[in-house]
């Protein structure tokens, strides 16, 4: 399934890189903790979380995600912003929780590490 | 080991605004060298820990990269508090991280964790007052053949 095909359904506002919605969404993971995201997470997941803070970015490119989606209409803070454009990392709101989201993009066949197919 | 790559970086003790940054370059080598994704991926997590953990308690640091057929090394030294008791930091969940770095999704006691759990071969030395020297090695093994 496609970035934008998933930006669609959920209703997600795009911050950062709209250029970039082209790419394939392998996956999924949930997480606030930053090491337990650099731990966990494959190239090509979708990444929910609440934190905000510029270091997500980092963590997103070193993992190659295919996007951050910030959960309960959490907006990046303007350092986020700047080097996700620099680092070309998706960024994108959802007015939501993170269980509506997961639970959202579960119902669309979208699934996780150790989920089945 | 004989590297045929070398490069360090700077690392400043506090400043979250360029964290990731040698972690950042580290994948950029190792992924112009042309290593296997797995490798890569293992040596990324290595010096992207390393670095928050300098970030977050040292007062400077430097980590250097060295890259041998055989082998890819990161060495990462800093000044700042040392640790105390290494035996204890190296369990998952034990963390003295602050508040503030903990809000920010740090501090929750995976980072040495996730390093020896990506390392061949680790070593960690630390001196109270003076500063913590980590050694992380990832082996590097020819497709079907030998190490």
């Amino acid at each position: 399934m496609k970035l934008h095909e998933v930006v669609d359904a959920l209703g997600l506002k795009v911050r950062c890189c709209q250029d970039r919605l082209d790419r394939e969404v392998g996956g999924a993971y949930v997480s606030d903790l930053l090491s337990d995201v650099m731990a966990r997470a494959r190239a090509g997941d979708l990444w929910i979380t609440l934190q905000t803070h510029l270091n997500i970015v980092a963590v997103a490119a070193l993992n190659d995600l295919a996007g951050v989606v910030l959960v309960n209409g959490r907006e990046p803070e303007q350092g986020t912003l700047s080097k996700a454009q620099d680092e070309g990392v998706v960024l994108m709101v959802s007015e939501e929780p993170t269980f509506e989201v997961a639970g959202k993009l579960y119902q669309m066949g979208i699934r996780g590490v150790h989920g089945p197919g | 080991m004989h590297a045929v790559y070398k490069e360090t970086f700077f690392i400043e003790g506090g400043d979250f605004s360029r964290a990731g940054a040698a972690a950042s370059r580290v994948k950029q080598i190792l992924k112009e060298i042309g290593l296997e994704a797995q490798y890569i991926k293992r040596a990324v997590i290595i010096a992207y820990e390393a670095e928050i953990n300098v970030v977050s308690y040292a007062h400077r640091g430097q980590m250097s990269l060295a890259v041998s057929p055989s082998s890819i090394e990161i060495l990462v030294e800093d000044t700042g508090p040392g640790i105390e008791d290494i035996e204890l930091a190296m369990q998952e969940g034990y963390s003295t991280a602050t508040d503030w770095i903990r809000e920010m999704g740090f501090g929750a006691g995976m980072g040495l964790p996730n390093i020896k759990k990506n390392s061949d071969q680790l070593q960690i030395d630390s001196k109270v007052g003076s500063g913590t020297r980590l050694l992380a090695k990832v082996h590097i093994r020819e497709p079907g053949g030998k190490q």
